[in-house]
């Protein structure tokens, strides 16, 4: 894997409305500093995540997909992070199977005051990625 | 096998049980398949008598119409009869280990039936199959299931043994973008494995839906960022995208790999990953019809590690 200073790397985030979502706007009425590789996807809860919005995230060349929402327990819906950590699991023992880069995925629970929290995650999976390098999904043709 | 007799089940109760009783004879694949489609609310068991049997495999389907077959089938029997494994089986049958029915009312002893020619050995396996066998006077050797299982374990381990050579064979190509890419490159996506398989039932499917249609402005754009475009496009998207959603309940019939045009390994495929998955939650799709399908359910206390 090359590694380059001065790649940005693309990162489609998941937030969910109740929590995630609170919690990315108050890390940034707190004026705390994120990457900019966060592209922010605003859903109604994690549940509503299929895998298929993560694989077709993953295939059309993004560097990372996150998924975040409440923590177990708090979910808005009552039980709706539960059965995205099912799914979640399932779609990340497809790719360890496959030998797909899993790396590039990651799961987060992230509370509406968990600001810090949030720029924390943030920066430290943009990190990652940056040492992965780019998705080659983005260019390939043969998908 | 083009139609999975549990797919064709579900369509025939799909508004509600049958108002008489009907037998139906399935191999315990597609039983298996019918009790997930329950599950999935696609089908109703009452007034319905299942009778299987201990399942030797199946040949692929070209045999039948090369003609090749009847020299096969007397092979095939004298194989059952040793408890072996015929030869030219499809692989998901070389690979199966579920080949004792679950659910049955009924279930015919082939494998290792060494009477196979002069008589018919049933287990009765409810209630239901008593009444029937109790009305319809079969002459009838009763026998506990237990220590039937007990004498399959010589012909399931040659199916594991066999199950593990295929998985091993298939395991290296299978193995990264550029694996996956060149085993699904084959596919013309005629979408025949989503239409033939007994889990798939959806009936708006999100890839035959016009959000995965190609409009020219994507073309374009698609065009333009790749530089060329595999037509047809997002083959990968098609087959990862069915695993996600059907792995965890796949039965391994094999129906995908029999329509397959261009001979992709798809019952393997399937059957392995599905099988990896299944393992997380100790699950084997349609064994039961009160465990409920991992996906529709959850712990609270559980997988704690995927979260970081």
């Amino acid at each position: 894997m090359k590694k380059d200073d001065d790649f940005m790397p693309k990162i489609l985030t998941f937030l969910c409305n109740w929590c995630s979502y609170a919690g990315a706007d108050l890390a940034g009425t707190s004026r705390l500093k994120y990457p900019t590789s966060i592209i922010p996807i605003r859903v109604m809860c994690s549940s509503r995540v299929d895998p298929l919005f993560i694989l077709k995230g993953y295939l059309n060349g993004a560097d990372g997909v996150l998924l975040t929402g409440c923590h177990p327990g708090d979910c808005h819906y009552q039980s709706g992070n539960y059965h995205t950590r099912r799914r979640f699991a399932v779609l990340k023992k497809i790719f360890e199977n496959l030998g797909l880069e899993h790396e590039r995925l990651r799961l987060s629970w992230i509370s509406a005051s968990e600001g810090q929290k949030y720029a924390k995650i943030t920066t430290e999976f943009t990190q990652k990625i940056k040492e992965l390098g780019k998705n080659s999904t983005g260019t390939e043709i043969f998908l | 096998m083009p139609i999975n007799a549990g797919k064709l089940l579900s369509r025939f109760t799909m508004n509600g049980a049958t108002s008489e009783p009907v037998a139906v004879v399935l191999k315990p694949c597609e039983l298996r398949a019918f009790i997930e489609l329950v599950k999935l609310e696609q089908g109703f068991l009452e007034n319905i008598m299942f009778i299987s049997a201990t399942c030797g495999g199946v040949y692929p389907l070209n045999m039948v119409h090369d003609g090749t077959i009847d020299k096969n089938l007397s092979q095939y029997w004298t194989a059952i009869k040793k408890e072996e494994i015929p030869p030219n089986l499809r692989p998901a049958c070389k690979a199966c280990t579920e080949f004792i029915p679950y659910n049955t009312d009924m279930t015919i002893n082939l494998v290792g039936n060494k009477t196979l020619d002069s008589q018919c050995e049933i287990f009765i396996e409810s209630k239901k199959g008593e009444e029937l066998a109790k009305d319809k006077d079969i002459k009838k050797k009763y026998s506990e299931k237990e220590s039937k299982k007990k004498n399959l374990d010589n012909f399931r381990g040659k199916r594991e043994a066999e199950k593990k050579k295929i998985f091993d064979e298939i395991t290296p190509k299978l193995t990264g973008m550029d694996g996956l890419i060149n085993i699904f490159g084959k596919c013309i996506g005629c979408h025949g494995c989503s239409k033939v398989c007994p889990i798939c039932y959806c009936k708006l499917c999100e890839f035959e839906s016009s959000d995965s249609e190609y409009g020219p402005s994507h073309y374009e754009s698609e065009l333009r960022r790749r530089g060329a475009v595999r037509v047809p496009p997002n083959t990968l998207y098609y087959h990862l995208g069915r695993l996600s959603h059907i792995a965890i309940s796949c039965v391994g019939c094999g129906s995908c790999e029999d329509v397959c045009p261009v001979d992709i390994p798809l019952s393997i495929i399937f059957k392995k990953i599905g099988e990896s998955v299944q393992h997380m939650f100790e699950y084997i799709p349609g064994k039961s019809i009160t465990e409920k399908i991992p996906l529709t359910t959850f712990k609270e206390k559980e997988l704690t590690e995927i979260e970081k």
